[in-house]
């Protein structure tokens, strides 16, 4: 076996094995890594009818398998009632929560909804307090 | 139309299972799928911990010189852990004139190495798959092309393919667009050169906001978009002399019920490419799978 077919292997062990050991070492206390810019954001559907409807759906659909379907929490998962969740973070802070997840803790981000539709999430999980 | 082979009592009976499953298993599960309408490229998401994804993706095609043919797999896609997803495929194709054959199954796994979201988000793909006459067309490496399409299935099982797959999937979410490009090299353990090939994906919902009420054909229920994906040759010759490409737009829609349904025409961009290739594919995401079995059948 030559060096340029072993080459490959050894980078992409190098790579993965890197990666994981990153990931590794990251963990929870999202509280404290928000950046004070993405806290500070705003809400731009805060307290809306239509919103809170839509995010409640979003949340049926994406979030009540693990939080419950009334956002109690479930096994692992945590309340989203909770006075973290309602009055410790701010909506910037939730905001930053569904785009970056929380890997280590199970919890995956949800960038793919886009801007939108995570803060209509946010509207109904607020309008839960 | 298709006297031998591929419309055979098989691919009947397949599509039945299909159908059955399309009926059966919204019925039974919660099941949820927002995706991206890609049928080659890779995006930087991740399987939901404890979700499986049922997916099958379909192509048919007609290449020059030869008989037409529906390349077919389904996929077993499962979230390990939220920066880890595991996928079983198996695989199977239908020539006009020929024969209806399994050709084989891959297993790949996609590990997603930094915990927060960036501007671009890598993800590291590894997969081994054992196939041979494979006419499904997930990825294009190398100096894949019509002609590998005009070889009868007799002879083109002949050749197994035991190959590794390693990919770098880059994806970024810009103001609701997914931009995705994935790098693609390939070694059959046979001893071949490592092949090369790209793939790369935007799409974007068509509207980002969601209704307040339920609704079946809402445009944020709707993601278009367009992939182009090809061969970069080999270790003895990089580069795109010999090499298929493809180009096309695609669409998916998410049903009201859970299942996604998703399309798109690609065309051959040289003379070396299948002229055009429809795919179609059918998918759905059962959340929190495991636990259905822990608490009894629903």
């Amino acid at each position: 076996m030559n060096w340029r077919s072993v080459a490959p292997w050894i980078f992409a062990l190098l790579v993965i094995g890197s990666g994981l050991t990153l990931f590794a070492t990251s963990n929870g206390g999202w509280l404290k890594e928000v950046p004070a810019r993405d806290r500070d954001r705003s809400n731009p559907y805060a307290e809306q009818s239509d919103a809170i409807a839509a995010g409640r759906r979003i949340f049926v659909d994406h979030c009540a398998h693990c939080h419950g379907d009334d956002a109690n929490g479930r096994k692992k998962h945590p309340s989203l009632r909770s006075a973290r969740v309602q009055e410790e973070a701010t909506v910037g802070d939730l905001h930053w929560l569904l785009v970056n997840g929380n890997r280590g803790q199970g919890m995956p981000s949800w960038v793919k909804l886009g801007d939108p539709q995570i803060w209509q999430v946010i509207s109904y999980v607020r309008s839960l307090h | 139309m298709y006297r031998n082979g591929f419309w055979n009592v098989s691919v009947r009976m397949k599509l039945a299972v299909l159908l059955l499953l399309a009926v059966v298993v919204p019925a039974y599960y919660k099941a949820y799928s927002q995706e991206y309408p890609y049928f080659v490229t890779y995006s930087q998401e991740m399987e939901e911990p404890g979700n499986l994804d049922f997916e099958s993706f379909n192509v048919v095609g007609n290449p020059n010189g030869g008989n037409s043919f529906l390349g077919s797999d389904i996929e077993f896609e499962y979230g390990l852990k939220a920066w880890w997803t595991t996928e079983f495929y198996l695989d199977g194709q239908a020539t006009q004139n020929d024969s209806a054959i399994f050709t084989g199954f891959r297993w790949e796994n996609r590990f997603r190495p930094l915990p927060r979201e960036h501007w671009i988000n890598p993800v590291f793909y590894v997969e081994f798959e054992d196939t041979s006459a494979d006419k499904t067309l997930r990825e294009v490496v190398g100096h894949d092309g019509n002609p590998d399409f005009l070889v009868p299935n007799w002879l083109a099982r002949q050749d197994k393919e035991r190959e590794i797959e390693l990919k770098l999937i880059l994806g970024s979410n810009v103001r609701g667009w997914n931009i995705s490009e994935n790098f693609i090299a390939e070694k059959n353990l046979a001893g071949d050169p490592w092949e090369f090939g790209y793939a790369l994906g935007a799409s974007r919902p068509l509207r980002l906001l969601a209704s307040a009420h339920e609704c079946a054909f809402c445009l944020e229920k709707f993601q278009v978009g367009a992939e182009m994906y090809g061969g970069l040759g080999d270790t003895d010759g990089f580069g795109t002399h010999l090499t298929s490409q493809y180009l096309g737009p695609t669409v998916n829609w998410a049903s009201p019920k859970g299942m996604t349904v998703g399309f798109s025409p690609q065309f051959g961009l040289n003379s070396y490419s299948i002229p055009v290739l429809f795919r179609f594919s059918v998918s759905y995401e059962i959340q929190g799978f495991l636990d259905h079995f822990r608490r009894g059948a629903k």
